[in-house]
């Protein structure tokens, strides 16, 4: 139960995703009467937790890169923070995103905790949202003459064209609505991916893991936020914003599916990856933006004319403002769940230099003179302050020392309680080849990854498969969390 | 579940396509009708009357299953209130001309054979007009692009019918020897056939107006 209310706050940011974000698949279809708003809510909730279930692990993984909030508490005010965010911006007729307004919440409890931000995986992220709406603007323009020549060439008539606009608007928002669970859960649950309290289970012959149960928990918050709150918004948009033909409208839905899939999907990043081709980042982004990115394209296929670049100029002011306020509402929020309601938002991650993981960090060219530091480091953020004042580290080798001194303190010990209780989560094979390891220690969890990958197959590092990585990550994290010696300190 | 769509989509369109060729059939009947009172064929005349008011029936009967299936199914919602005027305006063509020729079989004008060939020219500039209009709501209907290459030619036929039309007024009331009542008359006839050419034009700037909205 207590979980649940944890996750209240990432499902309050499900339904309000649904609410708003569906109108940007089926508003105008709806709002021109295309559509009746009962057919479009059950097609757009069925495909948003297929999409969310299926296709979500990636651009949740960017953001988990980006930081891990590693205590059920901290990321439920990561998620509140974020929902307070876009509630308090609507309000003000401020433009936002869901998208960067999780980016901002996770930055502040990377403040808070002590945590170093990963740039790259922020990088990635910031040139995502600039260059996701152009794509969409680039995709509009192509589709928009596909359209325009197939009418003009097979001549097709006024009604016929109504048939096959219907069928279309149905068809691609299915995609669409597909590619946004796909591409937003990683706002809704993503935070909770790392301390997922789910285990697999099997039903009906299948088996279920942890986190396609999360991602179900909040494809469905999206979908009921569709079913609840979704008419309302669909029928502004639909007769109020902006008014555009069917035909248009299904070039946008179409433009802004295709983006949202290709930040999204899991096989098309490893086809690209394994053929040498550039990938784009799956990174969780902005439906409502790429609307707009469409619209514009519509509108220089037209000619450019009555473009208005103020409301360009709106979007761009948001993507600084959004996740800055953001990340100060989370830093506060953290601070008055840690002091005043005493709940701890973070478990602490030290860091320890001893001789083996020097010698591990010689083996990926980087030397550390062991005079010139301490043996132990608080948390990342002292440790980079440190080196990097000392000069004995460069900004990009960073990373990989963190990922290399990370001390975990593992003790391979209490195997009953431990097969008893992880039965459910790993399999046989899996929780045979850990009690190999009964009573050995390990300082690193680098140690104990390659000790599992030398045991048998069942623990190998899974390459190029995000999927497979991050269940691989969830797993050592929960044996990591299970076997350390490390107590999480209260920070007073 | 898709097929059935279709077949319905096909049925309005084929309702479409027959009203508009129930107008085209009209001025033709309405031209041979006027021919035959020339010829004083008036047995062929009331054959005509019939056939041109099973005409208008059947456009009317036509145009309320098109107007009922475009609201009930709510369909083509963007485009709906302009091809339901259209439908109402070109009905307008159908019910004077069948009116006209009616008013003909009822009123047996006196029309001197001077102003036969003129009468022919007029009716022929009039049926002409119509033709066009048709032609352009096709166009409208399915390649709007083309719409250009005939609502010019509906423009020209209009004002060939507003020459002809004042060329027979004139001659009519310069014939001394013809009674003011009988050249009203013939005045109301001219004016008539006049009109269902001006009632064409209107048609054809509203789809000028209609194509603009028509592209994406």
């Amino acid at each position: 139960m207590l979980i649940f209310i944890f996750l209240s706050s990432g499902l309050f940011l499900g339904w309000s995703l649904g609410a708003n974000d569906a109108s940007n698949i089926f508003g105008t279809a709806v709002g021109t009467k295309m559509l009746k708003f009962r057919t479009a809510a059950i097609v757009a909730s069925i495909f948003v937790v297929l999409g969310a279930v299926i296709s979500g692990t990636g651009t949740s993984h960017t953001l988990g890169k980006l930081g891990a909030v590693n205590e059920i508490s901290g990321a439920f005010m990561v998620a509140l923070s974020a929902g307070f965010t876009v509630f308090w911006m609507t309000k003000l007729k401020l433009p936002v995103s869901t998208s960067q307004a999780v980016v901002g919440s996770i930055i502040g409890w990377n403040w808070f905790s002590g945590t170093l931000t990963d740039y790259n995986a922020l990088i990635k992220i910031l040139l995502s949202w600039i260059t996701s709406p152009m794509l969409a603007a680039v995709f509009a323009i192509i589709i928009y003459f596909i359209v325009r020549k197939f009418t003009m060439v097979f001549k097709v008539s006024l009604f016929r064209l109504d048939t096959y606009t219907r069928i279309g608007l149905i068809l691609i928002g299915s995609f669409g609505a597909y590619s946004l669970g796909a591409n937003n859960i990683a706002n809704v649950m993503g935070v909770f991916v790392p301390i997922s309290p789910f285990k697999t289970f099997s039903f009906a012959g299948i088996d279920i893991s942890g986190l396609e149960q999360l991602f179900l928990i909040g494809g469905l918050s999206i979908a009921v936020g569709i079913m609840t709150y979704s008419k309302k918004v669909m029928e502004t948009v639909g007769t109020g914003l902006v008014k555009m033909s069917p035909q248009a409208a299904l070039v946008v839905v179409a433009s802004m599916s295709l983006v949202l899939f290709l930040f999204a999907s899991n096989s098309l990043h490893t086809f690209l990856v394994s053929h040498h081709l550039p990938a784009f980042p799956l990174v969780p982004v902005s439906s409502s933006q790429l609307v707009i990115g469409a619209v514009v394209g519509i509108g220089i296929a037209h000619g450019g004319k009555n473009i208005k670049y103020s409301v360009l100029g709106r979007i761009a002011s948001g993507w600084i403002s959004t996740p800055i306020i953001s990340a100060i509402i989370t830093f506060v929020a953290l601070f008055f769940l840690q002091n005043v309601f005493d709940q701890n938002v973070y478990k602490n991650v030290s860091y320890k230099f001893s001789a083996i993981a020097i010698e591990k960090l010689e083996e990926q060219e980087i030397i550390i003179p062991p005079k010139k530091i301490k043996k132990y480091y608080k948390n990342a953020i002292s440790l980079k302050r440190d080196l990097l004042r000392k000069k004995i580290a460069s900004k990009s080798s960073i990373r990989t020392i963190l990922n290399y001194t990370q001390y975990d303190n593992l003790r391979i010990d209490h195997l009953d309680t431990f097969n008893r209780q992880s039965s459910n989560y790993l399999s046989e094979d899996e929780i045979s080849a850990i009690n190999l390891l009964k009573n050995q220690e390990f300082a690193y969890r680098w140690q104990f990854k390659e000790a599992m990958a030398e045991l048998n197959g069942f623990w190998k590092i899974p390459e190029n498969n995000i999927n497979s990585l991050t269940e691989y990550e969830a797993k050592v994290d929960y044996i990591c969390d299970y076997f350390t010696q490390n107590k999480y300190v209260k920070i007073k | 579940m898709l097929m059935p769509l279709f077949q319905k989509t096909k049925t309005l369109e084929n309702k479409f396509d027959d009203f508009l060729n129930v107008t085209v059939e009209t001025g033709l009947t309405f031209q041979l009708g006027f021919k035959s009172y020339f010829d004083k064929e008036f047995e062929k005349l009331e054959e005509y009357v019939t056939t041109i008011r099973s005409l208008e029936s059947k456009g009317d009967l036509l145009r309320r299953d098109v107007e009922n299936q475009l609201y009930s199914e709510t369909l083509i919602p963007e485009s709906r209130g302009d091809v339901l005027a259209l439908l109402e305006n070109i009905d307008n063509i159908t019910n004077l001309t069948e009116r006209t020729l009616l008013e003909l079989s009822i009123e047996k004008p006196e029309i001197a054979e001077e102003f036969y060939s003129d009468f022919l020219n007029l009716i022929e500039s009039m049926v002409s007009t119509v033709d066009e209009v048709i032609n352009t709501t096709r166009s409208f209907i399915s390649d709007p692009l083309k719409i250009k290459n005939s609502i010019h030619k509906v423009y020209f036929w209009e004002k060939e019918a507003d020459k002809h039309a004042e060329k027979l007024k004139r001659a009519v009331f310069e014939k001394a020897e013809l009674e003011l009542g009988k050249k009203f008359h013939l005045r109301y006839f001219i004016l008539a056939i006049d009109s269902i050419a001006d009632l064409a034009e209107d048609v054809a700037d509203r789809l000028a107006i209609y194509s603009i909205k028509r592209s994406i």
